[in-house]
């Protein structure tokens, strides 16, 4: 067991019994614990650019008074002294702000959602071995990116007796590898660091390579039958959750499936997915601590089952929450599968291209659920079922009623596990399960 | 200086000697007020006051870090341990070999420009503009979403060195953002304020917001209607608050030294622009000249020293359509011979600093916007980005705006809706055929990048800018 995992549990312990032993009659509280003992190493041409080691645990506290909600969250020091005293003062600085502000109409009544701990232990490789195991084993290669690994932990308490706690020891290994301007992704994740593991994602990754020496084919803008294998597939779902998927956004004229949700577009019955507490990428609670379902079906068969509703969206607009994160975006979305293999891919193509990646999306015209975006990596031309080669990067724009509606051809038979490797703030948990999609005449524009 | 930092960061210093070459200490304090009302009812009062060290050492050429929030003594002595620790064995494999010339031994204090300290700003003032400004959006039920938000940031950073650096420098911000979204049937249209600067109290102006207020909600209302923006190739007038981003993704990222020297390749991407191209490449039109100039009094990125202790100044970087000089630290300087600048930035006290932008300017020309008008015979006129995407190479973008006015025979002819454009970065840039003498700075703290990733602030002023013969194009029929 984690020595991080253990100390955190004991501070968080004792610095929540400090706060909440100091409300006063009508206060509610929501406390919610945000941890890392990370060590971040940055690889350029398969040497080390950057290592940081970062150990951060922050708390946020909402106090909830006369109807009114206010938040404020600060960094522990780890010191119990020094972080009572701090907390003292943001319950103070928190009841003069609720002295102020005007009654919130939409206020989330604190409550008891229940009781959760889960921990994950794992089996790291030590910081002094870590550097060696990456690099030797991808000698000779110009390989870039991060690797991220160490304890992170999520809990939650409130005033009405609920606590959860959730805690992960983990890695991932996010790369590329590049011979010249071409370039293939790799990506290795887990709770144990295997050495033969490592060998063959990266073995796999070379080979990836290996096919981008075939001289590249200049593809024109145009419309082409398009195989999305899965990480670019799910970078174009992953797109949803600006906005798409959200109650809120829907009500509030910014949701780009509105014309779905309102039974003026449709999606392909080929379509289904789920919020999927089971795969264990993230908790289950979110930041008031409310625990989702384990399977929460968002789509079915192109058809709307729910959107994702917060208990703020709920209250204000007379829904149904569903333990929906406040931003209402998947947090661990499931894609089902279909029924295209692996074999038959290139023959399904046809003519057309393979996409193993695409870059940098946005919405370009919302109401259209038009999204444009570029393909990144190693994408390739296909003939008459037969890779041709590698294609320089292309822009694209197309709406997704039209991609993932009538030109929807078919889904693969397995689906790839995405962990998500964000780091901005400090390092992310959730990511998805999605399927690779093969589409009729994707819109490639520039 | 504050005398206690100072103390405390000579003993962490000096125990770091010990094992090390070199070290350094950035104490960090942010705390960052996001308010929001939303159709006249409070929806967010949050506070978020980060604190931390970012230790640093040089072993064996190499740096390395870890970051902690304790600031004891022990916990500075503590975390320089770890980061030695580690930095003995990566530097084994290290990219570059550093040395303390990397990291000047300055001394000196910065103090963002503000008429009224942040501080000074009560609570009830605040909460009095967002109501104003949110109640000033009303008037249509066609308005279903009016919102408010302001984002006041104080931060304090102080930053030693075994050297003999000592740099305190304090910064007051604020990003103010209105929004109005009309929708009626099946479409939907938003219309966006926003004004990020250094600046304190004077920033809540209740009367500047409740006129941009009432302005936003009558052009979202009047994009309801509007017909959608043509698509063709033809002449482009940028205003600047979409000069902004083009000059962000399609100027600032491709010369950053670091994505260049191939550190970002894994995550932002890499650059169209090689280490042969300074001196060398025609980026644009001879009308086109950038600056990076953190000096620039209460634009949102100006500041005196980068993290690495680097006194900051005005280069330009694009001097007449020719590319001079590149978004480089002392780092990226030492390993590429590159001529760069003072960008060695973090995004908080648990990151490790890496090339940013500052404040980021396309120089004023000589027209007003009347006369880039009366040039153009048929095109659009953008305003404010709505959508924006760039290859890894940065070099084919697609952005998108809120409000687009067409032009016909050198006068505006009426407002349309989803303007686009697409183009390709330096042959866009060479159809840049004229250049505005208003400039106007905007700023976003919202600039992602690195592994571990990172989010920072960044200035760009700009005046209105003409390009000719670009593919524009409108919204679903």
């Amino acid at each position: 067991m984690s020595h991080f995992m253990n100390t955190v549990r004991v501070h968080f312990d004792a610095v929540a019994k400090h706060v909440l032993g100091q409300l006063t009659e009508g206060e509610a509280i929501t406390l919610n614990l945000s941890a890392e003992d990370t060590l971040y190493v940055r690889i350029n041409a398969n040497r080390v650019r950057q290592n940081t080691d970062v150990q951060q645990i922050g708390l946020s506290l909402q106090l909830q008074s006369r109807g009114r909600t206010v938040k404020q969250s600060c960094t522990l020091s780890g010191s119990l002294d020094a972080d009572c005293d701090q907390l003292s003062g943001v319950l103070q600085a928190c009841r003069a702000e609720v002295a102020v502000l005007a009654v919130d109409p939409n206020q989330v009544p604190v409550v008891n959602h229940g009781n959760s701990d889960e921990e994950f232990p794992g089996a790291l490789v030590a910081p002094l071995d870590l550097v060696p195991a990456i690099l030797e084993a991808a000698q000779g290669c110009d390989l870039a990116g991060l690797y991220a690994g160490g304890v992170v932990i999520r809990a939650n308490r409130n005033s009405a007796g609920q606590s959860h706690w959730f805690a992960t020891e983990s890695f991932f290994l996010d790369y590329s590898l590049y011979d010249g301007p071409k370039a293939a992704k790799g990506s290795y994740a887990g709770a144990r660091w295997d050495v033969l593991a490592w060998a063959a994602n990266l073995a796999n990754t070379r080979d990836l390579l290996d096919k981008l020496k075939r001289p590249t084919v200049n593809v024109k803008p145009g419309k082409y039958r398009t195989y999305l294998a899965p990480r670019a597939f799910a970078d174009v779902l992953g797109i949803m959750g600006w906005n798409a998927l959200s109650a809120a956004a829907w009500k509030q004229g910014r949701s780009p499936f509105k014309k779905w949700v309102e039974r003026e577009a449709h999606f392909s019955p080929l379509l289904s997915f789920s919020e999927n507490f089971g795969l264990a990428l993230t908790p289950r609670f979110n930041s008031q601590g409310e625990v989702s379902e384990s399977l929460l079906p968002l789509m079915q068969a192109g058809e709307l089952c729910t959107l994702l509703v917060s208990s703020r969206t709920a209250k204000e607009y007379g829904l149904t929450g569903n333990a929906a994160e406040e931003g209402e975006a998947p947090r661990s979305l499931d894609v089902a599968c279909g029924t295209l293999s692996a074999r038959d891919i290139l023959q399904a193509i046809g003519t057309g291209l393979y996409l193993s990646n695409v870059h940098y999306l946005n919405w370009s015209d919302p109401v259209s659920a038009r999204v444009t975006g570029m393909t990144r990596y190693a994408c390739f031309w296909v003939e008459n079922g037969e890779i041709v080669g590698p294609i320089n990067d292309l822009r694209w724009d197309e709406s997704l009623y039209e991609a993932l509606g009538t030109k929807l051809l078919a889904l693969t038979d397995w689906a790839d596990i995405d962990p998500a490797c964000d780091t901005y703030y400090t390092r992310a948990l959730g990511g998805s399960r999605v399927p690779g999609a093969l589409i009729e005449g994707w819109t490639f524009t520039l | 200086m504050p005398q206690h930092k100072y103390s405390l960061a000579q003993e962490a210093l000096a125990h770091a000697r010990r094992s090390s070459e070199w070290a350094g200490v950035r104490f960090s304090s942010e705390t960052t007020a996001s308010r929001c009302v939303r159709n006249d009812m409070p929806e967010k009062n949050e506070t978020c006051s980060e604190a931390g060290a970012m230790c640093e050492v040089l072993v064996n050429g190499h740096f390395g870090y870890s970051a902690t929030a304790d600031t004891t003594p022990e916990g500075l002595q503590r975390a320089f341990d770890r980061a030695i620790a580690t930095t003995k064995t990566t530097s084994a494999y290290k990219a570059h070999g550093f040395t303390p010339a990397q990291r000047p031994a300055s001394i000196g204090h910065y103090q963002s420009s503000r008429n009224k300290p942040l501080g000074a700003t009560s609570l009830l003032e605040i909460t009095d503009c967002l109501r104003a400004a949110s109640a000033a959006m009303k008037g249509s039920a066609r308005l279903v979403n009016r919102s408010a938000q302001v984002m006041t940031v104080q931060t304090r950073l102080a930053y030693f060195s075994s050297n003999g650096a000592a740099v305190e420098q304090n910064f007051d911000m604020v990003n103010i953002d209105l929004s109005a979204t009309a929708a009626e049937g099946l479409e939907s249209q938003t219309r966006t304020w926003s004004n990020a600067a250094q600046m304190g109290g004077e920033a809540f102006d209740r009367s500047r917001w409740t006129t941009e207020a009432q302005r936003v909600a009558e052009e979202a209302l009047e994009l309801l209607t509007a017909e959608n923006c043509p698509t063709g190739t033809m002449d482009l007038i940028l205003m600047p608050d979409q000069m902004m981003l083009q000059i962000h993704e399609s100027i600032g990222h491709p010369l950053e030294l670091d994505r260049i020297l191939g550190d970002e390749r894994n995550y932002a991407g890499w650059s169209f622009v090689k280490a042969a191209d300074f001196g060398t490449l025609r980026y644009g039109s001879p009308l086109m000249n950038v600056s990076f100039d953190p000096g620039v009094r209460h634009e949102f990125a100006s500041y005196a020293f980068d993290d690495g202790g680097n006194p900051a100044k005005r280069e330009l970087l694009i001097e007449g359509g020719q590319l001079r000089r590149g978004l480089g630290s002392l780092e990226s300087q030492a390993r590429s011979g590159l001529p760069g600048v003072a960008n060695f930035r973090s995004a908080s006290w648990n990151r490790a600093p890496i090339d940013r932008m500052a404040n980021l300017n396309l120089e004023a020309g000589g027209s007003t916007l009347d006369e880039l008008i009366a040039q153009v015979e048929t095109g659009v006129l953008m305003t404010t980005n709505r959508s924006w995407s760039i290859d890894d190479y940065r070099n084919k973008f697609q952005f998108g705006c809120e409000r687009g006015q067409l032009i016909r025979n050198g006068k505006l002819a009426g407002v349309v809706r989803n303007p686009n454009y697409r183009g390709v970065t330096v042959d866009f840039w060479n159809r840049l055929a004229g250049v505005g003498k208003d400039t106007t700075a905007y700023g976003t703290p919202y600039c992602g990048k690195g592994e571990p990733s990172q989010v920072i602030r960044v200035g760009h002023a700009s005046p209105p800018c003409l390009f000719k013969g670009v593919q524009v194009f409108g919204g679903a029929a």
